[in-house]
């Protein structure tokens, strides 16, 4: 079949990104390298199915998600419940402003933010439940639209603006707590 | 932030303080738009209003410059390598896929 052979040419490129997104889903490197081997394989039997010219690597993010969901979710099964009722909007922004009076220094902000280490941010999104870390991984780190993530996780695109929403809101929690744990945030707001 | 003490009225010092002028938005609709305005998902005429508000606003542009960055910081701390030992598996899974499935 001419498009299987074209297969490779096409979707290796992808495989980095794909490795990615399926350490930060697995949070394991053995399971990651075989949701990918997997992914690839379920992707090369269907590519007769795949329709030239549509989007390749929202293909194949569909399959790596759903083969996550299907085969590796199970095994560690965490509460799907994030609360992100408390959490405001600019939450990080705002646990990292020195003195909120002095909110014309922005830039201090900024800086905050780079001291976050790959593994920091690693860490922030792994502590995520599984609908919010997806919604967060796609939108953010893969760039895919409301549309496109829709179709990747068979989801409303409601459903998706509110897990990304979400999502996003538990991020900043969980960074904020990471970066108490290593000092880059102060203790408490109370405290000043 | 803390709920004690009075309301915030300056608006070098919190958020959402500004009052929205006839056909502006305000800081809080702003606020609740960011995301959805770096996302280039909002209509044209909404974009349009968002980008206005950002052009005369320093504390939301200050909101917005962080957002960006954060987003930024997201995607470029999530970079793994793929282990050469994995490319050489799938590119081997494929080969015997395909071999076994040709005619």
């Amino acid at each position: 079949m001419a498009d299987r052979e074209q297969f490779s040419d096409l979707a290796m490129e992808y495989m980095s990104a794909l490795y990615s997104a399926a350490l930060r889903m697995t949070r394991n490197p053995a399971d990651a390298e075989d949701l990918v081997q997997e992914t690839y394989l379920k992707a090369y039997r269907a590519f007769g199915s795949f329709e030239a010219g549509t989007n390749l690597k929202a293909w194949l993010y569909r399959i790596l998600t759903n083969t996550y969901i299907n085969s590796y979710r199970a095994k560690k099964r965490r509460p799907e419940i994030a609360d992100v009722e408390d959490v405001e909007d600019l939450y990080l922004y705002h646990h990292l402003a020195g003195d909120p009076s002095a909110g014309l220094g922005r830039s201090a902000e900024d800086e905050a933010l780079d001291r976050f280490t790959d593994t920091d941010v690693k860490a922030a999104i792994e502590s995520l439940p599984d609908s919010f870390r997806m919604a967060v991984l796609l939108a953010d780190v893969e760039g895919f639209s409301y549309k496109e993530i829709a179709e990747i996780t068979d989801v409303p695109i409601g459903t998706v603006m509110s897990r990304i929403h979400r999502g996003r809101k538990a991020l900043q929690k969980a960074l904020v707590d990471v970066g108490r744990a290593r000092g880059l945030v102060g203790a408490s707001d109370e405290a000043r | 932030m803390g709920h004690e003490g009075e309301e915030v009225s300056d608006q070098r010092t919190g958020l959402g303080a500004t009052e929205p002028l006839a056909g502006f938005v305000g800081c809080d609709e702003t606020i609740e738009r960011l995301y959805t305005y770096l996302d280039g998902e909002l209509t044209e005429q909404r974009r349009i209003e968002i980008a206005r508000h950002l052009d005369l606003c320093g504390p939301c542009v200050g909101a917005y410059g962080f957002e960006a960055e954060l987003r930024k910081l997201v995607a470029n701390r999530c970079q793994d390598r793929v282990p050469d030992a994995l490319r050489d598996r799938v590119a081997r899974a494929l080969r015997e896929e395909s071999a076994s499935g040709a005619e």
